[in-house]
């Protein structure tokens, strides 16, 4: 390891991950204070990285003439069966709309009606042509003043006094480790994909719904910090089309496809609901029943539509167009299967993720967490994940005020080498791709998996537990034959720490609150009066132990931006 | 989901370090092989994003559906024109598909 170079920076506001929300974040904070230092890390180019690499059809997370910020709480509390952070979805609907202006700003195409208002797609959703969302925002960063170090992955936070102090990363491309200090800390990560065996095999097992790039650093760094992290249990698994794992809104909202079973019959209406946990329930009880396969059915759709409808895809998920071009149909001519994914832990469409005031600051002091890595909004899209970067960053410009940077230990610079570095040295070890394979099945059998219809019970969860802490061990044996390997590595330790917090909260909550996403077989009823709270926890490293915290439901009233 | 990188179409984006495809790939899956070829890592590591496939200025690079999930041969190709990009759909009979979408505003004067 004596050909690695350690490279210092020092930043006031170190951004980790620049994606929806800490490319935002940057840019407002540039916007307010141009004289701040402003420096965004990220494992991939911002040009292309997170979940906007291949581009969005709409802007889902916008208040159409008419739409309040209350309602846009109400719709999303409905859809999470009540129990949210209502502080934080209203804050963060206060701020959709600018985001949303300043996407048009830097030059991304809106559909606009005859009178020059957006085309709307639903109450709270409009039209793009979003194919260049992320080199667009690039861009506007770019021209902003912030600095950016692209394909360095971040491991650690760096803890001093129990304030965090910046953060330790690598080069995956260069053999490098950097130390950089900062003064505030945004992290920016988004969520985690590939704790769950993916829904396809062999060279199709990437083809996933979120990106397999984000593998929650972010959660699993704040973890091994201990900050609290709230409602891991409610694990986000998406309805899309099979195979291709393309998303549906398009073809149900735009291009309104109805939603029919094997016998061509609308079974929605059958359920008790039509919320969006509920409509990923109905399709696999249509399943169960015998009455499956399930589809969106675009059988009415015109031949000129049928064009449209894949330039819609194309701008977000190009897969599903070759799907129909091998499969030698047009889209009007066989209605589109649609499927559940597997299990994601991701914050902006469930609420997984770091326990944050209404400003944004997690637990510890001097960390804040935006986007799909914070916890307690649902269904915040690209421009809730954008407004809560703003939040946060202008809140750290606050906090940085009069603060300086600290002397770091040596002891602790090299403690973070070694673990990062050591698998480098290994002559043998087990490879992380068989390491990752190994928690994906144990988390699809035991803890809840597409192959169990996502269903949980105590039983198997204690296996998991037992299974993980194994896991963990071996990771310690691991090797890596080169940076890009060890960034592999890196992404299986952190997606460990994040499945051993999800089992204890899984195995925690005793109640089903939200179907599919959480649902106990040995507890299948919802119970407001024992569980309308939220499960949180904190992970202890010296101890190896994960304390579970209950919190109370913080109500719109509460609205006082102090931590509760 | 893969890509397929045409070796006769390929230049390494010349003599630079780092090539266009290889900056893109949020994956890191792209680098430029002894010959100045660009090769991806392992296809079962591609996520399909095509940022790829539109960031090549010489249209090298291909995205086809893995035969796992049904891909049968058909391929997509980019081309980005600063201001829309066109993408060209090669079905199985050898027809091809074309799209012309407008991604990117250049002047906008009315905000
Ligand atoms: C396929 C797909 C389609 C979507 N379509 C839409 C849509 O049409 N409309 C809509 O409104 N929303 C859509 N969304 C949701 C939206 O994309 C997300 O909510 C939003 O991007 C979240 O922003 P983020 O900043 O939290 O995460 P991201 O935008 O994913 O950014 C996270 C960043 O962190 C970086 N990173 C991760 N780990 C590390 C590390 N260890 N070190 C350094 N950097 C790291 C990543 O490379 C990435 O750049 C879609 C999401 C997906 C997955
Ligand atoms: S961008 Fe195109 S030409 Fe350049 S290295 Fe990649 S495939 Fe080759
Ligand atoms: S399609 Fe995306 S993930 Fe696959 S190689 Fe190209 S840039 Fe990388």
């Amino acid at each position: 390891m004596n050909n690695i170079e350690i490279v210092n920076l020092k930043t006031d506001i170190l951004i980790i991950g620049g994606g929806a929300a800490g490319c935002y974040a940057g840019a407002r904070i540039k916007e307010e204070d141009p004289k701040a230092d402003v420096l965004i890390v990220d494992k991939a180019h911002i040009k292309r990285s997170g979940c906007l690499a291949a581009g969005i059809s709409a802007i889902n997370a916008y208040l159409n003439p008419g739409v309040t910020p209350k309602d846009f709480l109400d719709y999303v509390k409905k859809d999470s069966e009540g129990l949210v952070r209502d502080d934080l979805v209203y804050t963060l609907a206060q701020g959709l709309n600018k985001a949303t202006h300043w996407l048009e700003k830097w030059g991304l195409p809106f559909l606009k009606d005859e009178v020059g208002n957006y085309v709307a797609k639903g109450k709270r959703s409009v039209k793009i042509n979003g194919e260049h969302i992320k080199p667009i925002m690039a861009k506007a960063v770019e021209e902003s003043g912030v600095e950016v170090l692209n394909r360095v992955n971040i491991s650690n936070y760096i803890v001093v006094d129990d304030q965090v102090r910046g953060a330790f990363g690598f080069s995956v491309r260069e053999n490098k480790f950097y130390v950089i200090q900062a003064k505030a800390v945004i992290c920016a990560t988004g969520g985690a994909a590939g704790i769950y065996k993916p829904n396809n095999p062999g060279s199709a097992r990437h083809k996933m719904w979120y990106s397999p790039f984000n593998t929650g650093a972010g959660y699993a760094m704040g973890i091994r910090a201990g900050a609290e992290m709230t409602t891991f249990e409610m694990r986000f698994i998406a309805l899309r089309t099979k195979d291709t794992i393309s998303p549906t809104g398009v073809l149900a909202q735009s291009f309104k496809a109805k939603q029919v079973n094997g016998e061509g019959i609308e079974y929605q209406e059958e359920y008790k609901k039509n919320s969006t946990p509920y409509r990923l329930h109905a399709t696999l009880e249509e399943n169960k029943e015998g009455r499956g396969p399930c589809y969106l059915d675009v059988t009415h759709l015109s031949d000129e539509s049928n064009h449209r409808l894949k330039r819609a895809y194309l701008n977000m998920s190009p897969g599903i167009v070759l799907k129909w071009a091998d499969g030698e149909i047009e889209p009007n001519q066989s209605p589109v299967e649609i499927y559940g994914t597997e299990p994601y832990i991701v914050g902006g469409h469930s609420q997984s993720g770091y326990w944050v005031d209404s400003k944004r600051r997690s637990t510890i002091a001097g960390l804040y967490a935006a986007g799909d890595v914070a916890g307690g909004a649902p269904k915040k899209y690209v421009t809730g994940a954008m407004v809560e970067g703003e939040i946060a960053g202008l809140d750290a410009l606050d906090y940085i005020r009069g603060r300086d940077f600290v002397d770091l230990s040596n002891n602790l610079i090299n403690k973070e080498f070694d673990r990062v570095f050591s698998p480098l040295e290994k002559e043998e070890g087990f490879l992380p791709e068989d390491l990752e394979e190994r928690l994906q099945k144990v988390m699809d059998e035991y803890a809840g998996g597409i192959s169990t219809n996502y269903r949980l019970d105590e039983g198997k969860l204690i296996m998991a537990r037992k299974e993980l802490r194994r896991l963990k061990e071996d990771l310690t044996r691991a090797k890596a034959e080169d940076v890009h390997q060890l960034m592999n590595l890196h992404e299986v330790i952190d997606r460990v720490d994040v499945a051993r917090v999800l089992v204890e909260h899984l195995l925690y909550r005793k109640e089903t609150r939200w179907r599919c996403y959480q649902e106990r077989v040995d507890y299948p009823k919802k119970d407001d009066e024992n569980w309308f709270k939220f499960v949180n926890s904190k992970y202890n490293q010296e101890l190896d132990q994960i304390e579970i915290i209950e919190r109370e439901h913080i109500r719109l009233g509460d609205l006082d931006g102090s931590q509760n | 989901m893969a890509v397929k990188i045409d070796k006769n179409l390929c230049n390494g984006c010349g003599s630079c370090k780092e090539s266009r495809c290889m900056a893109v790939c949020p994956g890191n899956l792209l680098y430029k092989n002894e010959d100045n070829q660009a090769k991806i890592r392992d296809k079962r590591e591609c996520w399909d994003c095509a940022a790829c496939v539109k960031e090549c200025p010489r249209q090298a690079i291909a995205m086809y559906l893995p035969a796992e999930v049904g891909g049968r041969g058909s391929t997509l190709q980019a081309q980005d024109f600063g201001d829309k990009i066109v993408w060209k759909l090669k079905k199985l009979d050898g027809s091809i598909e074309e799209f012309n979408i407008q991604n990117k505003l250049l002047f906008n004067s009315n905000l």
